[in-house]
Formats: C-alpha cells, structure tokens, sequence
C-alpha cells in the first residue's frame, strides 16, 4: 500500500499526474515537465519532499559517533551550517547520500532519501551508542523544496524575512505558530531553500508559497534538473556496489578521518586505482531522449550502460551518466550511446552539464 | 477531448484519414495529452511495407517512449518530416500538422474494421 504526503489531496487538486516513487504516491508532473523544468530555471518551482527521511541525533559525542559512519566531516561544521555526506557500508559501497545539518554543538538533523529510510535507521540502530539518542520522525514531518532564482524573494514573502546568503546553512522558523527548520540545501542547482516541518503546518505553508507565486513541480522536473547539474540519484547512479570515489564524490569523503565505516575499502582501493568512474556524458549526435540502461560503446564494444539520462531541457541535447573503465572515464573521450539499435555519438565532459551563463 | 468526426481511429488511439487509398496517419488528443510533452519522433522508413497494428514509429516523452502502431497494412510513401524537425507539433497540432506517416492501403477491409468517431469517443469514456 503506498504512502501518501500530507500534500497528495492538493496534488491531485492541481491536476498533478501521480505516480508510484520508493512506496509513495507523488506528483510525477502538473502542468508539463518541460514547463515547470523552465519554471525552476527562470523563475520559483515547489516540490513536495515530504516522502525524504528526517532523523535527529543528539547527545554527548553525537558528532563523534557520526563522524565514524558517515564520509564527510561534522567536525568542520558550525552549529547551523549543513554538509553533504554518504553512509557506506563496509565495503565502501553506497548505503545512502543525505545531508546532515548541524543544530547545536551534539545535536544534528538528517535528511535521507525516501527509498532508504528504513535501511539507513536500521544501520544507525545497529550502530547505536550509549548517551546518543537517534530518533526517526520521517513520519511526523513533511517538507517542500522551493527552487529558482525567485526563491529568495518568495522567502522573505511567506517568512518575513531574509533567507540566510550562504548555502548550506539551517536555521528554525516559525510559521503559522509551528516551529520547523529552513535549509538552504537543494537539488537543481538553482538558489533557494527546502522547509521542513510537521505535517500539519505544511499544507498552509504550500498554500502561501503558491499564493506567492511559485510553480507547483514534480518529480519529472527534479530528475532533469538535478542531472543537468551531475548530481547522482541514489540507486541509479549511487550503490552498494559502487565507492563514492568512483561516483566522483572525493570531496565529500575525508580520508583523513582516523576512523569511518567502509575508509579501509576506499583506502584499499584508491592505492589499487579505481575500477571505473561515473563519467558525465553529453551526446552530440540529434538523439532520442536517452535513459538509464541504455549500452554504452567505446571503439564499438560495449563498456558500460547508462544510470541516467535525459534529454536535457535547458540544453536540448542528450545528456546521461555511466560508469566508464576509469582509463576512458576522461573528459574528451569519444563514446556511442545506443537507442533501439542505433547508435549516437557523444563525449564524456565535465560536470555540470548546465551552467548559468 | 477532440476526436473529429472524419477520422477513424484504431483502439491504441491512432486516427487515420484516407483519400485515393492513401492514409494519412497520427495520434489522438488523448493520447498526446496522456504522453505530456513529446521531444521526439522516430517515425517508419518510406518504402517498407508493414501489416496492420505492427508497431512501426516511436514517440518519447520526457519520461517514457511509446510505440505507434499502423491501423491498416500497406507501404509507407511518406513521413512528417517537420514533425522530425519540431514534435511539440504532437501535442499542439496532433490532428495537423502533427501526422506521422502516410500508408499506401493493401486492404481497404481494413480502414472500414477501424472504430468510428462514436466507437472511439465511447472508448475513451469507458
């Protein structure tokens, strides 16, 4: 039986097309993918988030005992800001990629993915520590992704006042008389914020957002965003059987850390050389829009399929992601990807895609 | 949803107009609007000769390919090549500017076992 958001009755209201994602019932689009794609771009989106995971960390050595579960480093962090981060699991392969978002000096929110909830809470179970309290309150809170280079004014419009300047920062709110968290944290490149709060309030809160003037969008524009910009989707681009190092995300990883679950393996396998790295794919032949699975060539043999892919909205030429043999994984190196039997030149490049000019 | 009254319409919602036993051949309103924005357009090479209701065309949304099927047997003799060019035209023109392919008929039976505009509008409300 799958979940529903305390947002679906608003969803169907506004004509979103509902869609099965990770055991939810979530808006796959309203109005077209295309257009609200654009909307994000040139002006403010909102998307419903309130399938992700929110779990709270607090207690005596809260940023100890994470520090040896997750990649990044909490230490670096000030009460208020946020880092993005993955769970590995001993292999070094990819549990899940959330971000952790520093509350107090030992007390820390997580935002996970939807598809991961159960898993990542269970691990962190496992994993439990006297004095540390780890609560799961996924189910209590819901949460709403507002993106565009409108969304700063749309803050300030709904709030009454100014979205912090820097990314990654997390400060408490208050709306309606309900307190819950603003993040400046997101998924499409674009400025802007995601709000989380209980479910109750979130209903008015996406009211005023609309009333305000963002664009209801789905789940079709936040996976053609988030690729333009290369950021991976776990359990397309990210999984267990693949190191964050070979998913390209050194920088979230510190191996200077003393200790963390899977650095043996990412330590291991960075002295061998990595296997294969997610290379960033742009097609320069006219093409069909491409999509996960498809065959990915090299000199006409079949190296790899691809783990996402998309017609690029913004750029209007096929874009995708796959993990290549490290040796070919470099920008320039000429690749074929094929579409029902035919095949369509294009080059691995650096990511993003898309850039702002 | 339109579905104009001098086509006939095949029940995977292809329409078809046939004159001097060439037909002309697209997708419904309907079946635009549940594909949502269509991006790209893989229409039958002219010259092959397929049977009625073989797939024989590609149409891509954003996020899924779909297969179109011809309603009738005979000889592709053309395709729309502006729509190669420009397939929003599905989605704005379907019944237009927006055809896929013409068919050279190797059965008229065949047109005339296709659904009515009545036939097809009962479909669609079922």
């Amino acid at each position: 039986m799958p979940q529903r958001t305390a947002l679906f009755d608003r969803h169907v209201a506004l004509g979103g097309r509902v869609v099965d994602f990770a055991g939810w019932e979530m808006p796959v689009q309203y109005t077209g993918i295309l257009d609200e794609h654009r909307a994000v771009r040139e002006a403010v989106g909102v998307f419903d988030i309130s399938h992700m995971g929110e779990f709270f960390v607090e207690g005596p050595g809260a940023t100890f005992w994470l520090d040896g579960l997750l990649t990044n480093r909490l230490e670096k962090l000030a009460p208020g800001e946020a880092q993005y981060t993955l769970l590995l699991n001993h292999g070094g392969g990819v549990i899940d990629d959330l971000i952790a978002y520093r509350l107090g000096p030992e007390s820390y929110l997580l935002i996970v993915n939807a598809a991961k909830i159960d898993e990542d809470a269970a691990w962190l179970r496992a994993h439990a520590r006297d004095g540390i309290t780890f609560t799961d309150r996924s189910a209590e809170f819901a949460a709403v992704a507002v993106q565009g280079p409108a969304a700063r004014a749309l803050f300030a419009a709904v709030l009454g006042r100014e979205l912090p300047a820097a990314r990654n920062r997390v400060e408490p709110i208050t709306f309606a008389g309900v307190d819950g968290y603003a993040v400046t944290t997101g998924y499409t490149g674009e400025d802007g914020f995601e709000a989380v709060l209980p479910n109750a309030a979130i209903g008015a809160f996406w009211d005023a957002l609309l009333a305000a003037g963002a664009k209801p969008a789905g789940l079709g524009a936040r996976d053609t965003l988030r690729l333009e910009m290369g950021y991976p989707l776990n359990g397309s681009d990210l999984s267990p059987a693949r190191t964050p190092l070979e998913a390209g995300l050194g920088f979230f990883v510190d191996l200077e850390k003393p200790a963390f679950t899977g650095r043996d393996a990412l330590l291991a396998q960075k002295a061998a050389g990595l296997p294969s790295r997610l290379a960033a794919i742009a097609v320069t032949d006219k093409s069909p829009p491409i999509r996960a699975h498809y065959p990915v060539l090299i000199d006409g043999a079949v190296v790899a399929e691809t783990t996402s892919g998309a017609l690029s909205p913004s750029l209007g030429y096929g874009i995708a992601m796959a993990y290549l043999p490290a040796a070919m994984a470099k920008p320039g190196q000429s690749v074929e990807i094929e579409v029902r039997g035919r095949r369509y030149a294009g080059s691995v490049v650096r990511k993003p895609f898309f850039q702002r000019s | 949803m339109n579905v104009p009254d001098d086509l006939k319409y095949a029940e995977t919602h292809e329409w078809i107009r046939v004159a001097d036993g060439i037909g002309t051949v697209g997708i419904t309103d309907h079946a635009q609007a549940e594909l949502t924005d269509i991006v790209f357009v893989e229409p039958p090479k002219p010259g092959v000769v397929f049977a009625a209701h073989n797939a024989v065309a590609v149409v891509e949304s954003v996020k899924a390919a779909s297969d179109i099927y011809t309603p009738v047997s005979g000889e592709v003799v053309a395709i729309n090549e502006e729509l190669v060019a420009n397939p929003a035209l599905l989605n704005t023109d379907p019944f237009g500017a927006g055809w896929i392919f013409q068919i050279k008929l190797s059965d008229a039976a065949e047109f005339d076992a296709l659904k009515s505009p009545e036939a097809y509008r009962a479909q669609l409300s079922e």
